[in-house]
């Protein structure tokens, strides 16, 4: 394809020599105000869809078919492998609102949900700590972001090792005078705090360097006025600071609840949800591919996307995000 | 993006404008020197139990006594090669190679139709990249697993390298955030000269995009080299594994031997480490820009 003519960017004129090559009616007033142009040309119709073809057939093959067919297979009795399946209406969904032991799993999210809470303050001091100068800075910089970096799994073997009885935490806590044979992964509670602060120790990171970057892209003079003004440091956060970083503190938020309800790695790897760690997407995941309960799981699937739609929705509602610029 | 520059530095002696009161100081470097040990110790110790003999772990002396010989490195061969830690970095590194490829291919063709063109229906595509950052991708495996069966992929590696081609929009993302700084007067330029779109794409904009292509593959190498779920998934059979499924098999055989497991642990976080170091800045960057996508 050779197109002599040019597409102009809305506020550049079209001048005149670029469309005098080929064309020969170079008409200065257009229906739509402009020369015809590349832009109506029948091949500029079909251009984008070439580029858009592979990515299109990807995002639907691996995205959008399996949420159609999950929602399909939820009103189903479908075990996964035979060829046949029934309809069965709404009993996927009545089972799993009816059966507590199947929506129960939802609490042990309330454990993630507290870790981040923690994590988040946890960033949020240490972001504003280091966006002040300190000596070996980038060193704890570094320190504190790498856990985010660690595959999964080995922290997941790192942490078992850490809780395990006579573990590097009962040393450390000896070393400290404090002598505990507590099996930290042994009932319940102390096995999902446990869990959980594994979460926050592996996430932190990336919490802290968002907020450091947000709070880093605030000019240096505001403080200096500040100072000038005679503004003591907590002062400062309040005014300058928090106000910086509001749209990757939401951000953080929003992550944080998905995150807690959809909480699977660490557990699974850890404790596979032994003594009651189980997360509701390794019940899921067991029901679907250990009991083959295709069915249910996708019932339990559907749920999930359901409330992080939910949130995620109430999120945009409460914090406009002026960075949704995509479309 | 932040720039580092931007930080003010003492350099003139005088004192820093950022600098915090003194009576907190102390209180400060208390509180990061105990944040760096909560990080640090738990991956020290796993790193001093790789060192040591079985019988120096089995014996039940404190965890936190140092190795009888440093240089013990007869952990690391285990893991190598009872562990197939060999096979997996193999099997890692072609997954890695094609769906990172693939990932900034599709990622700048996509960022560069949607910016570069006007067409109908755009909004909607666009709508429709971003709804699937929404959908959880751990709980449509359920779904997804019966699309990839009825390819016949299961077992494969390509199931793996499909899936993380086709489902990243972050990289979608950051390809747009950086295409739109790319003057059309270039693409015009080009045009003129005779050059149809797929030339500009891959004369013009493909060569600019470097710096995100950077991004793009930093990111993406990071998460895939760690991912867990969908190899553990799609690919169970044992000359498969990745290093996080080979890792994960380590439980089973080594149940008690905490030596073994912890050189596995260590030599599937060296790689991270030694990237972490050499791109530190790339990747606190590609992350912001990843995350605040």
């Amino acid at each position: 394809m050779t197109h002599s003519t040019r597409t102009a960017p809305p506020p550049d004129p079209l001048t005149g020599p670029h469309t005098a090559g080929r064309r020969p009616g170079h008409r200065p007033v257009d229906r739509r105000s402009r020369p015809r142009s590349w832009r109506d040309h029948p091949l500029r119709r079909v251009t984008p869809w070439l580029f858009l073809l592979v990515p299109l057939a990807l995002l639907v093959t691996f995205t959008y078919v399996p949420v159609g067919n999950m929602i399909y297979y939820s009103f189903t009795d479908w075990d996964g492998v035979s060829p046949d399946r029934s309809f069965v209406g709404g009993d996927n969904y009545e089972e799993l609102f009816t059966r507590p032991d199947l929506f129960r799993v939802f609490a042990v999210s309330l454990y993630y949900l507290a870790a981040s809470v923690v994590q988040i303050a946890a960033a949020l001091y240490f972001a504003t700590v280091l966006s002040f100068d300190l000596r070996l800075r980038n060193l704890f910089k570094g320190i504190l972001f790498f856990p985010y970096l660690i595959n999964g799994v080995a922290i997941g073997f790192v942490f078992l090792y850490f809780f395990q009885d006579g573990g590097t935490l009962d040393s450390v806590l000896s070393l400290l005078g404090i002598d505990s044979d507590h099996a930290w992964l042994g009932d319940p509670r102390s096995a999902n705090t446990a869990l959980a602060g594994v979460s926050v120790w592996r996430f932190t990171g990336l919490n802290f360097v968002l907020f450091l970057g947000a709070i880093q892209s605030i000019p240096g003079e505001l403080y200096e006025a500040a100072q000038i003004d005679g503004a003591t440091r907590r002062q400062q956060f309040r005014h300058l600071i928090a106000p910086g970083i509001r749209p990757v503190l939401s951000l953080s938020v929003i992550l944080a609840i998905s995150g807690s309800l959809s909480v699977f790695e660490i557990p699974f790897i850890m404790t596979g949800g032994a003594t009651g760690t189980q997360t509701f997407v390794i019940q899921t995941v067991k029901l679907a591919f250990q009991f083959n309960k295709t069915g249910l799981a996708s019932a339990c699937a559907v749920v999930l996307l359901l409330i992080i739609l939910a949130v995620t929705w109430i999120q945009r509602r409460l914090v406009p995000d002026e960075k949704v610029d995509l479309v | 993006m932040t720039a580092p520059a931007r930080t003010p530095a003492p350099l003139d002696g005088r004192p820093a404008r950022r600098r915090p009161p003194r009576v907190s100081t102390v209180l400060t470097y208390a509180s990061l020197v105990a944040a760096s040990l909560v990080v640090l110790v738990p991956l020290l110790v796993v790193l001093l139990t790789s060192l040591k003999t079985s019988g120096e772990v089995a014996d039940g002396t404190d965890v936190l006594a140092l190795p009888h010989d440093w240089l013990n490195f007869s952990n690391y061969g285990t893991a190598f090669t009872d562990g197939h830690m060999l096979m997996a970095f193999g099997n890692t590194a072609f997954i890695l190679l094609f769906s990172v490829t693939g990932t900034v291919v599709i990622g700048s063709m996509t960022a560069y139709a949607v910016d570069r063109f006007e067409f109908r229906f755009k909004k909607a595509v666009m709508a429709l990249f971003l709804l699937a950052t929404l959908v959880p991708g751990v709980t449509t495996q359920v779904a997804t697993f019966q699309v990839i069966n009825s390819f016949g992929l299961i077992d494969t590696r390509w199931a793996p390298i499909l899936l993380y081609m086709g489902t990243d929009i972050v990289s979608i993302y950051i390809f747009l955030q950086f295409i739109r700084g790319i003057p059309t007067s270039l693409d015009e330029a080009a045009r003129l000269d005779g050059a149809n779109a797929f030339t500009i794409y891959r004369k013009i904009i493909f060569p600019m995009l470097k710096p995100a292509i950077a991004t793009v593959v930093i990111i993406k190498g990071i998460t895939t080299y760690n991912d867990f779920y969908i190899p553990f998934l799609y690919m169970p059979s044992e000359d498969l594994g990745t290093i996080s499924t080979a890792l994960f098999r380590f439980k089973g055989p080594y149940g008690a031997h905490w030596e073994t497991i912890s050189a596995g642990a260590i030599l599937v976080i060296l790689p991270t480490l030694l990237v972490f170091l050499f791109l530190q800045r790339y990747i606190y960057n590609g992350f912001t820009q990843g995350a605040t996508k």
